[in-house]
């Protein structure tokens, strides 16, 4: 198809032939080996998936209103926090950002037509998808319901209750219904693990290989420095707990001992390879949306990035110390201390390079022309929210304190404030950044104001009370508590409500914006720099129509706009 | 009404041509992910590397003595099998440099062979084992002079024999395909990736016998 055969308005519209429109059907969709449908895909399986977990978070809380309360059952409860954790983890954050805007906008801020393998990507959906399936299979515990459906049912129906890190000996040992839940689980952890490294491998290859002319390494967008970082951590941390699930496995079919004393195992390897992996994971949650949050601010700045290289160094850093100090989860469990004094020390490491990127952000909005729409909000409410996420991090990280906050609320408030308040903030702030690059539409600005406060309210109502929580010692994953702590469970509780209506509110804001609204997007909304908003919006099969030209640095704001070629409208 | 990635199958000897990539990065491309998945595939197996030398530390005298019931004999033929496979696999990524397809359907078939007289070879071993009860599930397994620290090496040895056998199987497969293209005079000077990313695989699993076989058979 020549460039004739599309047809963008003077703003960089493009109505007809865009990769949303050039095929139709069903079949044109799950079997597409664009990468932009691909990431609308996942898009929507995760969303899906959110919205599940998320409903479990909300019975959990529910049923947290009073110490006594009788809403669920104890093996309910455990039950619901495993499959709020399971999903939340597994198939909405770890593939979450990469899968969805990575695989949307790497080609498009490198000027490529499509990533390294098409076809591997679409292979990774499928196995995610499949992961997926199997990994519901294992949480509902078929077996069981077979059997009852056969007449040969033994003991209770009983869904998979270890929680999302599959402790070992619990995890090999419950009986939890016929017992078949764990295993099925974590081999659908194993599958989903499969779809991440494919995408990090086709993500490391894309970005070594497909850069368009003349754009050097240390002209990549810092969104794109940051997928790649992650992409090495998928790439190396994956297989470690992809092959201790299996061992998982081995353990519990052929009962060879690990990880079971019992057997003559050991429970506490377990943990250490699964934290391995786990910590790691943590950054391959967050790493992708320091990225979203490092391209936002300087566009609603107007400002040149502050620290291009210390911003990309410290995107390689993270990932380089995240590998050395997975044992802070384990303080409790049984180490010398000089191990502990080790992975203490590592651990207050990474606070260097995070802090490195708060000063970034922070000296990049420093005297900018700040204009505070719904992406850049969302991006200084990151920072806030991993500052606070990053200090109690220190807390957990110290020894001494680390033996009393541990398996409290402070675990679990620490972990939301990075997890929710990291990287689901920069999912959805990336999400309203590139709306309109993605759909073609203007998103309605005000009610998506209105829904970042609620978010954000509801969110620091949640779960700073939980910090205070864990501090006067209410341990996590407990069903029952003590009256005293009732006031600011119940003060958790009401955030939670603010939360989860602001969540329901933004994504719906999106999606009805995006079938209703007539507001056609240019191709350039904000008037900012980068490859990717060169491209028509919604932008064709091949993404661009003319082979893109590198002019300008990504974050050369600051100037006239004449200097910078945005003056009027900017055609694809 | 938008082209496939892949509007055009290249025709005999001529590589593939793609809307994204062009031929010659395109094998840097393929190159570059399959060395990346073999990184993989190596860390995978030093987890299986590192639980063994904790337990082997832990249980040392155990494990000397469980290794003296494997054949070391029979580790040694599959030893030297795999590395035989090893050398044709190589041979045949150069006939297809050399435009000789036939040269590659005889040397992978070659490798198969070997990968195929490999699992042969370990099913005895296996049931060797069954028949002397060091097996999950036999008697004398399940019985209290079979101790845990037995159950752990041999649960070790089951676990990494028998995934290195699954990649023998998939190695396998591999090779057929690309026996199967061969077959069709699909590779040339220009265009052999799948040889040479099949080779890759296949010189894998033989570089992790290689290590499994010292450390399971040989450390009494
Ligand atoms: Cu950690």
């Amino acid at each position: 198809m020549g460039a004739a055969d599309y047809q963008v308005d003077e703003k960089g519209h493009l109505e007809k032939n865009n990769y949303l429109n050039c095929e139709k059907g069903l079949k044109s969709w799950l079997f597409t080996i664009d990468h932009k449908r691909i990431a609308l895909l996942y898009l929507g399986a995760m969303i899906l998936f959110f919205l599940v977990g998320g409903l479990a978070a909300v019975l959990i809380r529910l049923h947290l209103w009073s110490s006594d309360s009788k809403l669920l059952s104890p093996d309910m409860y455990n039950v619901l926090f495993t499959l709020h954790g399971v999903l939340m983890i597994f198939l909405f954050i770890v593939p979450g950002i990469p899968a969805v805007l990575g695989n949307f906008l790497l080609p498009l801020m490198i000027g490529a037509k499509d990533v390294a393998f098409p076809r591997l990507n679409l292979f990774s959906f499928w196995i995610y998808l499949l992961g997926a399936l199997i990994g519901f299979i294992g949480l509902l515990d078929p077996v069981w319901l077979v059997s009852k459906i056969k007449g040969s049912a033994i003991g209770t129906w009983m869904p998979l209750d270890t929680g999302w890190t599959f402790y070992t000996p619990y995890s090999t040992s419950t009986g939890a219904g016929s017992g078949w839940g764990t295993i099925i689980m974590t081999f659908a952890a194993f599958v989903l693990g499969f779809s991440s490294i494919l995408t990090g491998l086709n993500f490391i290859v894309t970005i070594h290989r497909l850069r368009a002319p003349g754009l050097t390494w240390f002209k990549l967008p810092v969104f794109v420095w940051s997928l790649y970082a992650t992409s090495i951590i998928q790439v190396l941390a994956t297989p470690v707990v992809g092959i201790t699930l299996l061992l998982l496995i081995a353990e519990k079919v052929l009962g060879v001992g690990i990880f079971d004393p019992e057997k003559g195992g050991d429970p506490i390897l377990y943990q250490h390879f699964f934290w391995f992996y786990s910590h790691p994971v943590v950054y391959i949650m967050v790493l992708p949306a320091f990225g979203i949050i490092g391209e936002i601010i300087p566009i609603f700045s107007r400002k040149p990035i502050f620290g291009y290289s210390a911003v990309v160094f410290s995107s390689v850093g993270i990932a380089a110390v995240s590998f050395i100090v997975w044992a802070h989860h384990m303080y409790t469990a049984g180490m010398s201390p000089f191990s502990q004094a080790f992975f203490s020390a590592t651990t207050f490491g990474v606070a260097i390079p995070t802090a490195i990127k708060v000063f970034n952000w922070v000296s990049t909005m420093y005297k900018g022309a700040i204009s505070f729409e719904a992406p850049m909000l969302y991006a200084m409410a990151f920072v806030f929210l991993f500052m606070i996420a990053g200090t109690t991090g220190i807390f957990l990280a110290t020894l001494g304190l680390d033996i009393f906050y541990h398996d409290t609320y402070f675990v679990v408030a620490h972990f939301h404030y990075t997890i929710q308040g990291g990287a689901v903030i920069g999912l959805i702030a990336g999400l309203h950044l590139w709306f309109p690059k993605i759909t073609g539409k203007m998103y309605n600005k005000k009610l998506a104001i209105f829904a970042f406060w609620l978010i954000f309210i509801g969110f620091n109502v949640t779960f700073l009370p939980q910090f205070i929580l864990g501090v006067q010692g209410m341990p996590r994953r407990y069903a029952f508590y003590i009256p005293e702590f009732e006031p600011m469970h119940r003060l958790s509780t009401i955030g939670m409500f603010f939360n989860a209506i602001g969540y329901t509110l933004a994504l719906l804001n999106l999606a009805l914006s995006w079938v209703f609204s007539k507001e056609k997007a240019p191709a350039n909304p904000y008037k900012a720099l980068g490859l990717e908003w060169q491209a028509p919006s919604p932008p064709p099969h091949d993404n661009f129509i003319n082979t893109p030209i590198v002019t300008v640095g990504r974050y050369d704001y600051g100037k006239p706009l004449e200097d910078l070629g945005l003056k009027g409208g900017v055609s694809g | 009404m938008a082209e496939s990635v892949y509007s055009k199958v290249g025709g005999r000897g001529a590589p593939p041509v793609y809307h994204h990539i062009d031929p010659i990065n395109a094998y840097h491309a393929a190159k570059f992910g399959m060395w990346l998945f073999l990184a993989t595939e190596i860390l995978l197996f030093s987890v299986l590397f590192t639980a063994f030398a904790i337990y082997n530390w832990a249980y040392f005298e155990s494990f000397q003595h469980a290794a003296t019931k494997l054949d070391w004999k029979l580790g040694g033929l599959n030893t030297l099998i795999l590395l035989f496979s090893s050398c044709t696999a190589a041979i045949a990524v150069y006939k297809a440099q050399i435009n000789d397809n036939q040269g590659v359907v005889k040397n992978f078939t070659v490798s198969f062979i070997c990968g195929l007289a490999f699992l042969v070879i370990k099913y005895f071993e296996y049931s060797a084992k069954y028949r002397h009860g060091y097996f999950p599930g036999t008697e004398l397994w399940n019985s209290a002079e079979f101790s845990t620290q037995y159950k752990n090496y041999f649960g070790l040895y089951y676990v990494m024999t028998g995934l290195h056998a699954l990649h023998v199987l998939i190695g396998m497969g591999v090779l057929l395909w690309v026996i199967f293209l061969a077959r069709r005079e699909r590779f040339s000077e220009k265009y052999y990736t799948p040889v040479e990313l099949a080779a890759l695989y296949w010189h894998l699993v033989d570089l992790i016998w290689i290590f499994l076989f010292p450390l399971l058979y040989l450390i009494d």
